[in-house]
């Protein structure tokens, strides 16, 4: 009973805690401008099921995609045994399953036996392929892990998550052996199996359990106690492990396994060729133009000069914080960039941490009470975070957004940061000032005196 | 395309020079090398000559809008005034813009790159292929523009023409949507470059020099004027060939 207790204040503190903090991440995201979510909805639904349910895009690397898979399916298929834990934590009633799966049978296994099993094996290869992870990211010089962004918390970020991995599995492992070991001895407190003698015969963890078996079951009592202790200490390590992982995950990269869902749902469904268009700029340039019927309809633009593009988070689209929040920090982005490959500044994935860094510096900021979020101005900007030198280095090239696994769009945030500097600050490369003037006044970015069909007319005398 | 309308003809497809096919020295000579073929293959096409201007491109992907929109929305006059259908370019940049751009401006078009409008052609029979030229057994290598291939994703069209042509291509290490751009794209073209170690296109050239071909193919006039600079900086013009798809196909039929 006092475990029970014990459990739902946790849980419920943790649970609190957690909810909270989604909010505010939820708060944070919607300070971004409006974003055009029509289109069609299966085409949504594909997206997020072949990109971040099936991981289609992680297999651009296959290494790390298998390594990744292992993880991946490991989590999925443990959260069947992680609502079990739950039912346990709450009702006391442990391995609340098993008398119903385990009189199913398949090909003469019981259920319960091969799920257990399954996650079993999964799990040793979660294991191996978080090992293999530490490995690139601490032991093996692979560049994308040893960037200057990468420097710091986004380190121990990657760190801690790996390190969590390990006891997680390592708990579950020893709860379970422990169990198998009491089910010898007639003492595990299962569903159904109080006094009876036995082995779960779990694909690893019933030998373990025969080793505890053997040199627990010398003591006796005391044994017995001993291995009670150890399963519990396995049962509560495992879950306090996943209720921390559930309160760490939105202050860490690792909030991919959420976010990356709707990431890809809401992913752009339009060519990537396409900019978003500024109706703002196009019905005053059509006006210029005269292109429009004056019929009154035109909204009275006021004193103040609009703002264009993006200068803080809030010129950007929810989307494009969505993204920042989702990035997973691994860096694939960056390591197919043009500019970054030959040593310019720029770097996506910086690019994409600094939106989501200047969004937490808000969203705190908004928490204190001392800024207005409808009018918020802290003197600063993502300019701030991210310099000129580095959105001046894009090509353009579209390679961050086909690299990243999970849909977002880095080259976005660095487009409209150009727009705010050419459209709202008049500012900008001086490079391109004669290119805008050429174009405006002679229609190509080179200024030229000739006809723009002199190659034709000369082409054809020279047939002549 | 003005004096067609006189007439009161109406061309099969409107050929879009773009400022580089139309001022550009290197450029002006793939517009003369994809006339030859249209012209070849019989294809009624117009030019709009001075009536064409920047598609804005440029301007939009540093920031510009109001000069993008300016183009744009004077383009679109244009090409809607002439009740024009179908475009072909040879060039991506303009290409996706006309593509992918003007229909959020009112200009809805059917539009296609040179490569794929070729590539057409010769399936259709309407160009045959000569066989022999300059290129003829050569070992080429096929460099992927960014907006027509990882933008548009248009890989195979032009690698189908290679492929009816005699030739021996190798892929470059980084190739279809693995690209890597030429370093031209997002308005570099037209300003210096950022601080760092490298060009991005001697960064490509050198991958492209690594196959130990004779000939780089490109699609796109600005990707030829950077692996040509490439190849300069390190002196293999002699050895090295940069070229666009149409050129290998006027040398192929000798017009």
């Amino acid at each position: 009973m006092i475990q029970q207790i014990l459990f739902a204040i946790v849980a419920i503190a943790v649970f609190g805690f957690a909810f909270d903090r989604y909010n505010k991440i939820y708060r944070n995201i919607r300070l971004g401008k409006d974003y055009d979510t029509s289109g069609s909805e299966a085409a949504r639904m594909k997206n997020m099921l072949l990109v971040a349910f099936g991981q289609k895009k992680m297999f651009k690397r296959l290494i790390p995609a298998l390594l990744h898979l292992c993880v991946y399916i490991a989590f999925v298929v443990t959260q069947i045994e992680l609502i079990e834990i739950l039912i346990d934590g709450f009702t006391g009633n442990h391995r609340y399953f098993y008398p119903l799966l385990s009189s199913i049978s398949i090909g003469g296994f019981d259920m319960y036996w091969f799920i257990i099993s399954s996650i079993e094996g999964l799990s040793v290869l979660a294991l191996v392929a978080t090992f293999a992870f530490l490995a690139r990211r601490n032991l093996l010089k692979i560049p994308r892990f040893r960037m200057s962004e990468m420097k710091g918390w986004p380190k121990i970020d990657g760190n801690v998550i790996l390190m969590l991995e390990i006891i997680l599995v390592t708990c579950i492992f020893t709860m379970n052996a422990a169990d198998d070991a009491l089910y010898r001895l007639g003492h595990t407190h299962t569903n159904g199996l109080h006094h009876e003698v036995g082995s779960f015969g779990f694909a690893v963890t019933a030998p373990l359990g025969d080793l505890m078996y053997q040199f627990f079951g010398q003591f006796d009592e005391m044994g017995i106690w001993m291995l009670e202790i150890l399963e519990r200490a396995g049962w509560w390590g495992h879950i306090l492990v996943v209720f921390l992982f559930l309160g760490y995950l939105p202050f860490s990269k690792h909030l991919h396994i959420m976010l990356a869902f709707p990431n890809t749902y809401f992913a752009p469904l339009n060519s990537r060729g396409e900019m978003e268009n500024m109706p703002d700029v196009m019905n005053e340039v059509k006006m210029m133009m005269g292109l429009t019927d004056m019929d009154g309809s035109m909204d009275d633009p006021g004193d103040e000069l609009p703002e264009f593009g993006a200068k803080d988070i809030f010129g950007l689209s929810w989307k494009n914080i969505l993204d920042s929040y989702t990035c997973t920090e691994c860096g694939r982005c960056t390591s197919v960039c043009p500019a970054n490959v030959t040593g310019k500044k720029l770097s996506p994935r910086k690019v994409v941490m600094a939106v989501r860094d200047r969004a937490e510096e808000v969203g705190t900021k908004i928490d204190s009470g001392d800024y207005d979020a409808n009018n918020f101005d802290d003197g600063k900007s993502l300019f701030d975070y991210i310099s000129r030198e580095e959105i001046h280095a894009c090509t353009t090239c579209n390679a961050c957004v086909e690299a990243c696994p999970v849909m977002i769009n880095p080259l976005e945030p660095i487009l409209k940061m150009r727009r705010y500097e050419i459209l709202t600050e008049s500012a900008g490369p001086g490079d391109w000032v004669p290119m805008f003037t050429s174009i405006e006044n002679g229609g190509s970015p080179w200024q030229v005196a000739d006809a723009r069909d002199k190659w034709a007319t000369d082409a054809t005398k020279e047939n002549e | 395309m003005s004096e067609m309308a006189a007439q009161g003809k109406e061309p099969e497809v409107l050929y879009w020079v773009g400022c580089a096919g139309s001022f550009d020295a290197r450029a002006q000579k793939v517009a003369v090398a994809f006339a030859k073929i249209m012209n070849e293959a019989e294809i009624p096409f117009a030019i709009l000559g001075q009536e064409e201007s920047c598609t804005g491109d440029p301007a939009r992907r540093a920031g510009n809008e109001f000069v993008f929109q300016m183009m744009a929305l004077q383009n679109i006059e244009t090409l809607n005034m002439y009740n024009v259908k179908r475009i072909v370019t040879a060039c991506p940049h303009c290409f996706n813009t006309l593509k992918n751009e003007y229909p959020a401006l009112g200009g809805n078009y059917d539009v296609i790159h040179h490569t794929q409008f070729i590539n057409d052609l010769i399936k259709e029979g309407r160009l045959k292929l000569k066989g022999g030229g300059a290129f003829q057994g050569k070992r080429i290598t096929y460099h992927d523009s960014c907006y027509l291939g990882r933008v548009n994703g248009v890989y195979e069209a032009p690698r189908e023409i290679l492929a009816s042509l005699d030739n021996h291509l190798v892929e470059l290490k980084r190739s279809k949507t693995n690209g890597l751009c030429c370093g031209a794209g997002g308005s570099q073209m037209f300003k210096e470059d950022e601080p760092g170690d490298k060009r991005i296109n001697i960064e490509r050239t050198e991958e492209a020099l690594e196959t130990g071909a004779e000939v780089i193919v490109a699609n796109c006039p600005f990707c030829i004027t950077m692996m040509q600079d490439g190849v300069k900086a390190k002196d293999k013009q002699e050895e090295v060939m940069v070229v666009d798809i149409s050129e290998m196909i006027v040398s192929n039929n000798r017009l």
